[in-house]
């Protein structure tokens, strides 16, 4: 697992509410059985729909961080979403709320998800939108983002960031549970599940 | 002390619970389709590590399958790769899987349940959104990324944060024509597609007792419509009937054993939620979409919503600039070009029933390409001994072979580009159903009205 610590990189400003995961890889792109090769069709259906869509201005293209509003990753569950971003090469999602699943996903794949208020995320959308040179900074460790001068802390689950920082993964630490996942295999496992 | 059902079923599965970290939680049904498994299955081999539990798991083809005849064959190179990597991957590790020649073959969620393999009080998974189906037995349910299929099938257990509670009140009854879709489309409108985030929704009130299996799935399929982690209803009398005597249900003296302990799976009374609603749907009637997302459902008799009816007004001039449609107008009579009953929604035998009693003495318009597509083989089995395929195929619908199909364009079937298709589907997303396609969502009754008369329409207007 890749290990995060600090970023710095402009940021690709995406002005939208409910950002679905069918918008992030749609659906025709998920016939591939391993978990690669999802980059090239990131957000593909809105770059071929909208010419100015962001990711097809040049200014935007090599951000490593993406600013969207609230709901981030809503719909279907499909990781491809997750793999798609990082695959594109953004390794920060920064966002007023995302949704569950997407969260989760995007944990188990060390891509960096932080919450900020609306009026925050909506004045550094308005201003990236003006100037795509701006660059943000994000440190995991002391958990601050900096933005237009302006530094903010964020909250970030204990364990995730243990993973993250560590590059560790959770089939490990669920696996070394093993004793106890047989104990509740015993007394708990019977005819009505 | 007094709980809800959701931290019942929670509290029986964590396995292993420390501050500052997810808890541990058993899970005790996995659910395998084509398109998410394959990754977690090769995973495992690369990693050595078996699967711990392999009679929990079970796998069907459903999402890139086609629907016709001919399905054996499939020509999308990428869509037989899935389907032959999926039956390789079981075949080699032992997971049974329903597949096309099978008699219970069919969509995920349809399957599931169908098998009596959904029971009350377990924990189910799938990679795919729309496992909170599962949630209308009474079980814990919902959809995971392929990680997490991965680490079930490994250690039968998956890190979760535990979920807020939300208690949903249907209140009152509704007109003849409101059905459990209806319901459901109300409720998302009315809290949002976020509305449900971080939550199991618990459904409660007469409305929802009053509802068969088919109509409570209908209902929590669409749970994660309003971001709800999962949905569920308290199993019952109705629940129990529906499992009795299916395959993976228990049977004979522990089958009465289940039940009892069963029965004791409700919320006890005065049990507190982190969230409650009450959706009044007195005197209520047919819902549908008119935008690119579940929460823009308005009733058939209304209008749709002025920019600055709150909501972000940018979403709103997108959904009305992709829909062609304009704020304040009346949906019905909007001609359609297709119509879609399926999906794990509505592609159950009783939704094909209600179609058939609209379709029967009755053609589809000649402007509209009418799909029908069962959930499952038992489904399809059921039409045909009911007669209803003929009922289809005379009013000029295409009766299909099992499968998502038009649900998302993911298949050969697809609305192609500009056409504007009324389904029974969950998803009207922007391209859901085919790039630059049109959805409204709507119920079987308001689908199956519309393609006979070729405009959006209810079954009243017939
Ligand atoms: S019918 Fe649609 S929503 Fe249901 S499992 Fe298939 S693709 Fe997903």
């Amino acid at each position: 697992m890749q290990k995060f610590t600090t970023l710095t990189s402009p940021v690709i400003p995406l002005n939208l509410d409910n950002v679905d995961t069918d918008m992030i890889i749609p659906a025709q792109h998920l016939k591939s059985v391993s978990k690669l090769g999802f980059g090239e069709h990131v957000f593909s259906a809105l770059r071929k729909m909208y010419p100015d869509f962001i990711l097809n201005q040049p200014a935007y293209n090599t951000g490593k961080i993406l600013l969207s509003k609230a709901n981030f990753g809503c719909g279907s569950s499909r990781e491809h979403a997750v793999w798609a971003i990082q695959q594109y090469g953004i390794q920060a999602v920064v966002c007023s709320s995302f949704s569950d699943i997407f969260f989760n996903n995007a944990a188990k794949n060390c891509l960096l998800l932080i919450s900020l208020p609306e009026e925050t995320i909506a004045k550094w959308i308005d201003a990236s939108l003006a100037d795509s040179s701006l660059a943000m900074t994000i440190d995991l460790e002391a958990q601050k983002i900096s933005f237009m001068g302006e530094t903010h802390s964020f909250k970030y689950d204990t364990f995730r960031k243990h993973c993250l920082i560590n590059g560790l993964d959770d089939l490990d630490y669920l696996l070394s549970q093993e004793k106890d996942i047989t104990a509740y295999e015993q007394k708990h496992c019977n005819i009505s599940r | 002390m007094t709980q809800n059902i959701i931290n019942k079923i929670w509290q029986s599965h964590v396995v292993q619970s420390k501050p500052d970290f997810p808890d541990t939680l058993y899970i005790d049904r996995i659910l395998l389709h084509e398109v998410t498994s394959a990754q977690a299955f090769a995973e495992l081999k690369q990693r050595g590590i078996p699967i711990r539990n392999k009679q929990n798991l079970l796998a069907t083809v459903d999402h890139s399958i086609p629907t016709d005849k001919n399905r054996a064959v499939i020509v999308d190179e990428i869509a037989r790769t899935q389907v032959d990597t999926l039956r390789a991957n079981c075949k080699e590790t032992g997971v049974t899987i329903y597949d096309i020649e099978s008699s219970h073959q069919g969509i995920v969620h349809v399957v599931g349940p169908e098998l009596g393999f959904t029971l009350p009080g377990t924990t189910i998974i799938c990679g795919d959104s729309h496992t909170s189906t599962h949630g209308a037995f009474g079980a814990l349910a919902f959809g995971v990324g392929t990680s997490e299929i991965t680490h079930a099938m490994a250690s039968s257990c998956i890190l979760q944060d535990k979920p807020k509670t939300f208690k949903v009140e249907f209140k009152g009854m509704p007109n003849q024509y409101f059905t459990a879709k209806d319901a459901i489309l109300k409720l998302i409108s009315v809290i949002g597609i976020g509305g449900g985030k971080g939550c199991v929704i618990e459904y409660v009130g007469e409305y929802i007792r009053s509802l068969s299996m088919e109509g409570r799935m209908t209902i929590c399929n669409m749970s994660i419509e309003c971001g709800a982690r999962a949905g569920l209803v308290a199993p019952d009398a109705t629940t129990f009937a529906y499992l009795q005597g299916r395959q993976y249900a228990p049977q004979g003296a522990a089958w009465e054993r289940a039940k009892a302990e069963w029965s004791a799976l409700v919320s006890d009374t005065g049990a507190s939620y982190d969230h409650e609603i009450v959706i009044d749907i007195e005197g209520a009637g047919p819902m549908l979409t008119w935008g690119i997302n579940p929460e823009h459902a308005i009733a058939l008799s209304g209008q749709t919503p002025a920019l600055d009816a709150g909501g972000d007004r940018a979403t709103l001039e997108k959904a009305y600039a992709y829909t062609g449609l304009t704020p304040g107008q009346s949906l019905k009579g909007t001609p359609i070009d297709f119509a879609f009953v399926g999906s794990c929604t509505n592609g159950r035998i009783e939704d094909l029933r209600a179609v058939a009693k609209i379709l029967d003495g009755r053609k589809v318009s000649s402007r509209v390409t009418m799909y029908i597509v069962p959930g499952s083989e038992q489904v399809m089995a059921q039409a045909q001994a009911e007669g209803l395929d003929k009922i289809f195929i005379a009013a000029g619908a295409d009766f299909r072979m099992p499968g998502c199909s038009m649900c998302l364009a993911m298949n050969p079937d697809k609305v192609p580009e500009g056409k504007r298709c009324v389904s029974t589907s969950n998803r009207n997303f922007i391209g859901r159903q085919g790039p630059n396609s049109i959805t409204h969502l709507a119920s079987p009754q308001t689908t199956a009205a519309s393609a006979v008369l070729g405009f959006i329409a209810s079954e009243e207007s017939l």
